[in-house]
């Protein structure tokens, strides 16, 4: 009788701590500390806490945080979101008392959305470290975000099946030199796939998959291309309304892409990411268009350094024989302004200690595989990377990252989508230009309105 | 004295239960509607801005058009999932050899979660197609037949155990005498089970309802709302994507849609409620007493 009273007391009192627990989560915690006043915070007397984007990186993270505290005994608690989930993850986190002190957005679009909550960056020490004021992102005089990561990406080809192309009789280009614009890129692609039982493969590109797990290469990172050229003509760096000035090249190089590839045209829309990796692993084609963060799993999959290269991708523009890779950072690291001052100094002594000393940069280089844009950033070991080293070495332009400035997610979805229907056949090219152009006002004004 | 204690008891027994009632139900549900006319972020920074979530929301042509796309699927998926849970349940509880066995299996693809489900389908569904070169994501019709096939093979068997249940209640006594008064075989189906039955009917047509109606995981991973049609302005209209999904989508869209969505979710909850109600009204009224 006795213990059953105290079990029911116990779980009163238990439910009562859970309730009071609970309603203390609601309490408003607004009171949000002009930006300056970070710098009269106690670093020593705070704690970071980071919202990662990369899972991959997930576990490296959390191992260089262990470092970190072990070496200063500052606590850092590092926290991925799940793929595809960070814009959702971080917004119920900023809702927190604890919210992090240390989170990231993708580039102008993203720090729209984020601005109230962004820390001005302009007096701290991890922004000096930048070797180039082109990786901080600004909004007016603020600076909002830091680029901590630097990637490239291309078509990445197979060398040594290229090789053996090179060396058939069939071949119309002689060697990788001449191979510098998109009719060169044509040639041999067509070739390759005229001829692809002699040299073994299935095809010449790997499959444009459609699947979520792939599309993202074309609805983002291709459409940079005629979204890059346009930029460039009109000297902007972005836009409320796209005119697709370059969109027929688009048309051009998705045809190649759709056309000489492994599979038909009517099984793009389900093949993934994993598809096309495995297609590239197995030698089954020799383009994969792709970047720097695939190193990893195609060295995995059995791929050699001597075995890999990375093309620019040409669209057929004037002038792209001396057009580079594309190069640039989504990532960019911001901290909560609404975090206590001691927050803040201990979130940016962690950030500048990640990128200045030996452990921080080691990790991020050798542990992470990045390329990050500070002045004592430790060499990548990332073949692919190198590539892009020596491009930028023979004289060739960077690609700069413009699809940070497309109007939406739902933008990429609707060119996706309309991408798919193309290829498969169901819809025409009408329908991708008007989802380009007429969805990238839409958006636009949905968005900023 | 001794009543008055009793009721004490009862006040601090059930303050738990009515706190998280509280905390998990009435505060969100109230601050989800307040929400709803407001311009917000993260919600501790909301801002009231009135009925404009609302224009915009009726405004919107996704939620229109996947509006629609959920009434189609709810009576489909209603009248088929019940048309099957009752004759399995029929058939079952003829006592045929190894009925047990059959209840389980039945019932084993409630115990897998929706998104599973949706992504074993869509291999087996795409691996089908793609004999015929196309695919889920091609084609709205083969989109919406995957679905209904899915929600079938996945509720079936649980509202296959309430009818079960159903059946087994139904008196012998009345059999016997429908029997007696040479009754056919259908004529004790139509006259006696069904009547009978009716409130197993209730609970199965609103569950079935309202599951439909805020389908969302399987949705998600079966066809995540494609095909995609390019409509008027550039913006993408998706064919086969239900409320739940499109409210999701619109909730997270961009830096003003999370009103918008809000917004959204309180039309959606209101209907829902309203059918919900007026199925449970007109099914009640056909229960007998037994």
């Amino acid at each position: 009788m006795k213990s059953t009273t105290l079990k029911r007391l116990a779980a009163l009192g238990l439910a009562g701590l859970m309730t009071a627990g609970a309603l203390a989560g609601c309490s408003d915690n607004s009171a949000a500390p002009d930006s300056d006043a970070a710098k009269t915070g106690d670093a020593s007397k705070g704690s970071v806490y980071y919202l990662n984007f990369k899972p991959e990186q997930d576990k490296a993270w959390k191992a260089l945080a262990k470092k970190y505290t072990k070496e200063t005994g500052i606590d850092v608690k590092v926290e991925t979101a799940a793929e595809g989930t960070y814009e959702s993850t971080l917004t119920a986190a900023m809702d927190k008392d604890d919210a992090p002190t240390l989170f990231q957005v993708n580039g102008p679009v993203g720090l729209a959305n984020w601005k109230d909550y962004c820390m001005d960056l302009s007096d701290s020490d991890v922004l000096k470290q930048l070797t180039n004021d082109e990786f901080a992102l600004k909004d007016g005089d603020a600076t909002y975000g830091i680029a901590y990561v630097i990637e490239t990406y291309g078509i990445i080809y197979n060398k040594t099946i290229l090789q053996k192309y090179f060396d058939s009789d069939f071949a119309s280009v002689k060697s990788i030199e001449e191979l510098n614009n998109f009719d060169q890129l044509k040639k041999v692609a067509d070739e390759i796939q005229e001829n692809k039982d002699a040299l073994g493969v299935k095809g010449a590109f790997t499959s444009a998959g459609m699947d979520s797990s792939s599309d993202w290469r074309f609805k983002t990172h291709l459409a940079n291309m005629p979204i890059y050229y346009e930029y460039k003509e009109d000297g902007i760096s972005s836009t409320d309304a796209i005119k697709g000035t370059y969109l027929d090249n688009y048309k051009k190089i998705w045809d190649l892409y759709i056309t000489d590839s492994t599979c038909a045209k009517t099984d793009l829309a389900s093949k993934t990411g994993t598809d096309a990796e495995t297609e590239f692993i197995d030698g089954d084609a020799v383009f994969f268009q792709n970047g720097t963060w695939e190193y990893g799993a195609l060295t995995k999959g059995g791929l050699k350094d001597k075995d890999l290269g990375m093309l620019p991708i040409y669209i057929g523009v004037e002038g792209e024989e001396d057009q580079g890779l594309c190069t640039g950072s989504e990532n960019y690291w911001c901290v909560n302004n609404e975090a206590s001052d001691d927050d803040k100094a201990a979130t940016l002594d962690f950030i500048n200690w990640c990128v200045t000393s030996d452990t921080g940069t080691a990790a991020l280089a050798d542990d992470m595989g990045f390329v990050i844009p500070f002045k004592k950033a430790k060499e990548a070991t990332n073949k692919l990377v190198k590539c892009d080293a020596e491009m930028v070495d023979a004289g060739k332009t960077p690609v700069t990252w413009n699809f940070t400035t497309m109007p939406s997610e739902d933008w990429k979805n609707g060119v996706g989508t309309a991408l798919t229907q193309y290829a498969a056949g169901k819809g025409d090219w009408d329908a991708v230009v008007k989802a380009f152009v007429d969805g990238w006002a839409t958006e636009y004004a949905k968005a900023n309105g | 004295m001794f009543k008055k204690r009793n009721r004490l008891f009862f006040l601090i027994f059930v303050l738990p239960t009515f706190a998280a009632f509280i905390i998990g139900f009435i505060y969100p549900f109230f601050s989800g509607i307040y929400l709803s006319f407001c311009k917000f972020r993260t919600v501790s920074n909301a801002q009231f801005i009135g009925i404009d979530n609302y224009i915009k929301a009726f405004q919107n042509e996704g939620f229109l058009q996947s509006f629609w796309f959920t009434c189609v699927f709810v009576v489909l998926s209603v009248v088929l999932i019940n048309l099957i849970a009752f004759a399995v349940a029929y058939i079952l509880t003829l006592g045929i050899r190894g009925s047990n066995v059959f209840r389980t299996v039945f019932f084993m693809p409630n115990l897998i979660g929706g998104i599973i489900l949706g992504y074993i389908w869509q291999q087996i569904f795409n691996g089908i197609l793609q004999k015929y070169s196309t695919n889920l994501a091609l084609n709205e019709t083969y989109g919406f037949w995957g679905l209904i096939i899915l929600m079938c093979w996945q509720q079936a068997g649980y509202m296959m155990i309430i009818y079960i249940a159903g059946f087994q209640s139904v008196p012998h006594d009345l059999y016997e005498a429908a029997r007696i008064d040479g009754a056919s075989k259908s004529q004790i189906l139509t006259k006696v089970t069904i009547p009978m039955m009716a409130p197993s009917i209730t609970i199965c047509t609103f569950l079935t309802l309202t599951n439909s109606f805020k389908l969302f995981d399987q949705n998600l991973a079966l066809t995540n709302g494609l095909p995609g049609v390019v409509g008027a302005g550039g913006t993408t209209i998706y064919k086969t994507e239900m409320i739940a999904l499109n409210i999701y989508k619109t909730f997270y869209a961009n830096q003003n849609s999370r009103g918008i969505g809000q917004a959204e979710a309180v039309i959606f909850f209101v209907i829902v409620v309203v059918i919900a109600l007026a199925q449970l009204y007109f099914t009640r009224k056909r229960e007998v007493q037994q």
